[in-house]
């Protein structure tokens, strides 16, 4: 008689999970990770949890100007999530939003430094833009074109022009502002290049344009032709190859995009939010956009719901700090704990364990 | 001669501080994981030795500066190698992406090692170990020995344990069963797989060690480096980054990272001394510039080696993707 040595559990491939489950299991994992998060906050401050939550909750909710930044925050982060979307559709790592971010924001703040007070306010608002979507194209196009060309690793690549961008930046920053400790905010007298308020909101123009974005993108991946190519590049080179795509070309038209659109990004930033530019601006958001492009699977609502999310917990963690003497790295664990359990979750969506049942012994015995 | 005298007693121990998190990611690159959580890492052995040692230095009245240090050293190992089995854990079995893991990793470790470091820095802005000195203790009698003891013998051990570290990982990668294995798993993990090699055993293993070694980086530079000095700030994710480049620079060979690092060290000091050495003063947004110098370099060395296409110096072919057996 064979005996069978079937493993305790094995995993196999789902096909296409209902929709039920992945909710489910979402959910699940969101709400586990709230409760490690609650057993943290207790083991390690003895606080309440639930007090801690509900403080929480006063970061993003207690008051309009609250809500407010919060949105424009959102707005930030957003959109460098809709311009990595394509990008990381196509499985092309762009590690690089950060620094091309920057350069927009960079390109933006030299337009508003030489040409503030001097041009009409609606052709330096145009200059600011074409200026930023163009450097933060060609911060895109560089390494996408080592990519499609040469199969430079991308990640790598992208990862280090991060570096050049924040220095770049630094050496602006301190040539123009001279002898003055910092920059402060380009033309304070004259406000040149500042977005007008709108509707009575600071914001308002940033969020218009994240929205106009989220359901453009979503047509742009869903309905277009180079939608459609992105996704066979990124399902498979060869298959796509094959298809008579034109793979290289695909990799640098969607790396161009989308570095003009973390350009845009900077442009927004700078224009509408800091009106200054710093090492910071872009803040670490071109690394935590990547987590919301990837766990929202490129559809650009999800990522609003993701991105909302984390920054109603930065938000909260903010309040928790200041509300019992903590300190806002707090919101760096409990992210990186949320986003562990989400990013764990995703192998109950893809993946089904079958744990041993003995029915094969049986079967054996009767063969034997 | 004095600038360069001084140039090398700083690229040296900076080097160390990349050589540590650089030969922990070649492992565990080596095995086709690609953790970008390095920063993460070295906050978290950092963060984990320092509070070590300064807990034990402050809870007892006579401290032992030796079970100080390896105290602290076990400390750190400990926690980055906790670090790197949370990226094990979800990339390996659970074959969440590496990329994005490792990102969050870097998040989180980032988080935890602030956020406790603030309740030791207890409203002060800096606190400092002792032990840094012990960590310092030059090599006797040859340090005292002229220019050549100066640069040669005057760091602290971890100094010379890094290059010890690199030789003996270039041993096992290049000259051992285990070392074959391993780079086999990260060529092809279903073809090691066949060849009866436990992918996913090996995969655990390089990964959490690697974390540990890269660890004991934040540790060099919290105890080493910066004197025992705790302070909040973001120096260490910069130099994580650094790591990773650093192993790129190496094409995956611990022996190339023993020159590499100490290479990047003077290329990123570059901007203080090089003023002096060629002797007139430069303005300030110029070294801005010349801080982006060891990042073009490891661009650079991206762009040659696969312009090359050298077999031997490209990445693991599997990086970056998860092995799931069934999958064709």
């Amino acid at each position: 008689m064979t005996v069978s040595h079937e493993p305790l559990m094995r995993i196999v491939k789902r096909g296409e999970s209902p929709f039920k489950l992945k909710l489910l299991v979402r959910l699940a994992a969101v709400l586990l990770a709230l409760i490690v998060d609650a057993l943290f906050i207790y083991f390690v401050t003895g606080l309440d949890p639930l007090a801690v939550y509900t403080t929480m909750f006063q970061g993003t909710f207690s008051t309009p100007m609250r809500f407010s930044w919060a949105m424009r925050d959102l707005a930030s982060l957003l959109l460098i999530g809709i311009a990595l979307a394509p990008a990381f559709k196509m499985r092309f790592w762009n590690i690089g939003a950060e620094g091309q971010v920057l350069m927009g924001a960079l390109a933006t703040a030299a337009v508003m430094v030489f040409y503030g007070g001097k041009v009409p306010n609606a052709i330096l608002y145009a200059a600011m833009l074409v200026a930023a979507v163009f450097a933060g194209a060609l911060w895109g196009f560089i390494p996408g074109w080592f990519k499609a060309r040469l199969g430079t690793n991308e990640t790598l690549f992208t990862l280090m022009m991060n570096y050049v961008a924040i220095q770049l930046v630094a050496c602006c920053v301190n040539i123009w502002r001279g002898q003055a400790s910092g920059l402060g905010k380009l033309n304070m007298k004259t406000k040149a290049g500042w977005f007008p308020q709108l509707f009575g909101q600071r914001y308002n123009i940033n969020l218009m344009i994240t929205v106009l974005l989220v359901v453009l993108m979503y047509c742009y991946l869903r309905y277009s032709k180079q939608g459609y190519e992105i996704a066979v590049v990124g399902e498979s080179e060869n298959t796509a190859r094959y298809a008579g795509i034109n793979v290289g070309k695909v990799i640098i038209r969607t790396m161009i995009l989308s570095g003009a659109l973390c350009g845009l990004t900077g442009f927004l930033i700078v224009g509408g939010r800091d009106q200054t530019i710093s090492t910071t601006t872009a803040g670490g958001n071109g690394f935590t956009a990547i987590i919301v492009a990837w766990l929202a699977k490129f559809n650009t609502f999800y990522m609003a719901l993701i991105s909302f999310l984390l920054i109603f917990l930065e938000k909260g963690a903010g309040e928790i700090a200041s509300a019992y003497n903590l300190n806002d790295f707090a919101s760096d664990i409990i992210a990186g704990i949320i986003l562990f359990f989400i990013l764990g979750s995703e192998f109950f969506i893809n993946y089904k364990p079958i744990f041993r049942t003995g029915r094969h012994e049986t079967i054996n015995k009767e063969v034997a | 001669m004095d600038t360069l005298i001084a140039w090398i007693l700083r690229a040296i121990p900076f080097g160390t501080i990349i050589m540590y998190g650089a030969l922990g990611e070649i492992i565990t690159e080596k095995s086709g994981n690609l953790n970008l959580g390095v920063p993460g890492i070295m906050y978290l052995g950092g963060f984990a030795g320092f509070a070590s040692a300064y807990l034990y230095e402050n809870s007892v009245a006579e401290p032992n500066m030796v079970f100080c240090v390896v105290l602290a050293l076990f400390c750190a190992f400990v926690a980055a190698m906790f670090g790197g089995l949370i990226y094990s854990f979800l990339t390996i079995s659970l074959r969440a992406n590496q990329n994005v893991t490792g990102l969050a990793l870097t998040t989180f470790g980032m988080g935890v090692a602030n956020f406790f470091g603030v309740f030791i820095l207890d409203g002060r802005t800096a606190t400092q170990s002792l032990v840094y000195k012990t960590f310092q203790t030059k090599i006797p009698v040859l340090s005292g020995m002229g220019v050549i003891g100066q640069t040669v013998f005057g760091y602290g051990f971890m100094v010379y344990a890094a290059i010890v570290l690199a030789i003996i990982l270039h041993h096992v990668l290049s000259h051992t069963r285990t070392g074959l294995n391993l780079r086999a798993i990260g060529e092809n993990p279903a073809t090691a797989d066949a060849a009866g090699i436990s992918v996913t055993r090996y995969k655990y293993l390089a990964t959490c060690l690697g974390a540990g070694i890269s660890g004991l980086g934040g540790l060099y530079y919290v105890l080493d480096y910066n004197q025992g000095i705790w302070a909040t700030t973001g120096q260490i994710e910069a130099l994580g980054w650094l790591a990773v480049a650093l192993v790129i620079f190496t094409t995956w060979k611990p022996l190339n990272a023993i020159w590499g690092s100490y290479l990047f060290g003077m290329l990123y000091w570059l901007y203080q001394f090089l003023p002096t050495l060629i002797g007139f003063s430069v303005p300030g947004y110029i070294t801005d510039l010349i801080q982006m110098v060891p990042y073009l370099v490891t661009i650079a060395v991206l762009i040659i080696t696969s312009l090359r296409k050298k077999r031997e110096d490209q990445p693991p072919a599997s990086l970056g993707l998860a092995y799931f057996r069934e999958e064709r």
